[in-house]
């Protein structure tokens, strides 16, 4: 065991080129899901905050559900659409990190989405009224209450990270976890441990606990330095 | 959108009665001064003449308008202020109205500057002062240049100083001819400002008088009583 803890300790010191390679796509692959998440969750969850329509209540409770979505779920998904048969078949993604992309993506939109929406609620009731004596529109107020809440919303979009990053399942059954191509830290985790390759396992894990970690403690920072500066 | 007519307003959320058939005429000018114990509904008639409360009877005639023609603005009791900056905090209430970002941004910065706020306008709102954020809510209304301009307690836990500051404001909105609706506990307040006294209870204006008769003589027993500190329900010391 001792052995094995320092040989994952010297694949991390000598900079092993395969595990910067794993690490390399899965910040990659993590951050461009993060972006398109944060692009379409951050404005949704604003907008069902403040807005009013029939059936919200159902929709937020839909939106809620969803955050515990189950990976594997939305790999199978992904993977009837992507592939060759599927209605998105004909552009050759599966078994691409395009793929794993879209995996992850869908992942993380629920969860930004529903964690805005409830941040922005929250500041809606304190706000409305003012807002609505102004004249302020809908569109302003989504806009100017994403601006308002953004450090608590910042907060929630380093969740979202944490989410794509420590993810399994989708990206192995979309991403197919190719070696050079569409491995990443959990994918290699797991698939490593099974061949017995301990070394490698645990330096991905180490490499995956200090980002997870560095994530919080990056949000823990904001937090209070947000609170400090702007009250 | 003057004289304002409201007539038989009533508002019972969830049955419990708190405005019943009340019934009020303001003109378009000085300072209106609402009065009452608490509970009232002082700051609900502010609420309901904002819009922001549908009544359940009664109607509002702003002129001969069912609807006020005029710009309409509120200072709430703890006003709301963005994470933003002070400067934003009032141009953002100015992007609504038709005119250039260059105006807005000169408007904004001549407000602050009347309530003595220009040199924190770059300050995050949210880290001044109870009296500087009262000062900060009046910037943001009078930049509005607002016909009526409802002021729920502006002065409700400010200290002498902070009050006085606000008073002054309140003074330059009313002379620069907004018709000012205020509310307060504060009968010094109430003394120093108000052209008129609305007083409110039992869910009804018991007495609408100019603040020197009113102070002078209040007719109704409710006002009188008010007047003196008592209670307006009796507590059973004795058993």
């Amino acid at each position: 065991m001792t052995a094995t803890l320092f040989d994952a300790l010297s694949l991390l010191g000598h900079f092993d080129h395969r595990l910067l390679d794993i690490v390399g796509l899965s910040l990659r692959v993590s951050l461009s899901a993060l972006l398109i998440g944060a692009l379409i969750g951050l404005p949704l969850g604003a907008w069902l905050a403040v807005a009013s329509f029939p059936g919200r209540p159902l929709v937020n409770v839909g939106l809620n559900a969803l955050m515990g979505l189950p990976s594997v779920v939305v790999g199978v998904l992904v993977y009837l659409a992507l592939s060759r048969s599927g209605p998105l078949g004909s552009y050759g993604l599966l078994f691409s990190p395009a793929a794993m992309i879209v995996a992850q993506s869908l992942l993380v939109v629920p969860l930004i989405a529903a964690v805005t929406r409830q941040i922005v609620e929250d500041a809606w009731k304190e706000y409305a009224p003012e807002l609505s004596l102004i004249g302020i529109s809908r569109r302003q107020a989504v806009a100017l209450l994403l601006t308002d809440c953004r450090f608590s919303l910042s907060v929630a979009t380093l969740a979202g990270l944490g989410r794509a990053m420590s993810e399994v399942g989708a990206v192995m059954i979309v991403g197919g976890n190719i070696d050079g191509y569409t491995r990443v830290m959990t994918t290699a985790i797991a698939l490593e441990t099974s061949k017995g390759d301990l070394a490698l396992s645990i330096a991905l894990g180490l490499v995956l606990m200090t980002i997870i970690l560095g994530l919080n403690v990056a949000a823990y920072v904001l937090r209070c330095w947000a609170t400090r500066r702007y009250g | 959108m003057f004289p304002l007519q409201v007539s038989g307003l009533r508002f019972a959320p969830e049955g419990r009665t708190v405005l019943d058939g009340l019934n009020l005429e303001l003109s378009g000018e000085g300072i209106s001064v609402i009065l009452g114990p608490n509970g009232s509904g002082k700051t609900l008639l502010l609420r309901l003449l904002a819009g922001l409360l549908p009544p359940d009877a009664g109607t509002m005639l702003w002129g001969a308008a069912a609807q006020p023609d005029g710009r309409l603005a509120m200072v709430f009791q703890q006003p709301m202020l963005l994470r933003m900056s002070v400067f934003t905090n009032v141009e953002f209430a100015l992007r609504p109205q038709t005119m250039s970002s260059s105006e807005r941004r000169q408007r904004s910065s001549e407000v602050l500057e009347r309530v003595g706020l220009a040199h924190r306008a770059r300050d995050c709102a949210r880290l001044l002062s109870g009296g500087e954020r009262q000062r900060l809510a009046l910037a943001r209304a009078w930049a509005m240049r607002p016909r009526l301009l409802l002021l729920d307690e502006p002065t409700a836990s400010l200290d002498p100083s902070a009050t006085e500051a606000v008073e002054r404001i309140i003074r330059e909105i009313r002379t620069e001819g907004a018709k000012v609706l205020m509310t307060t506990h504060n009968l010094g307040q109430a003394t120093r400002l108000a052209d008129d006294i609305i007083f409110l209870a039992d869910g009804r204006v018991q007495e609408h008088e100019s603040a020197q008769r009113f102070f002078a003589r209040p007719q109704s027993p409710a006002a009188r009583a008010y007047m003196q500190g008592e209670l307006p329900w009796r507590i059973a010391f004795d058993r």
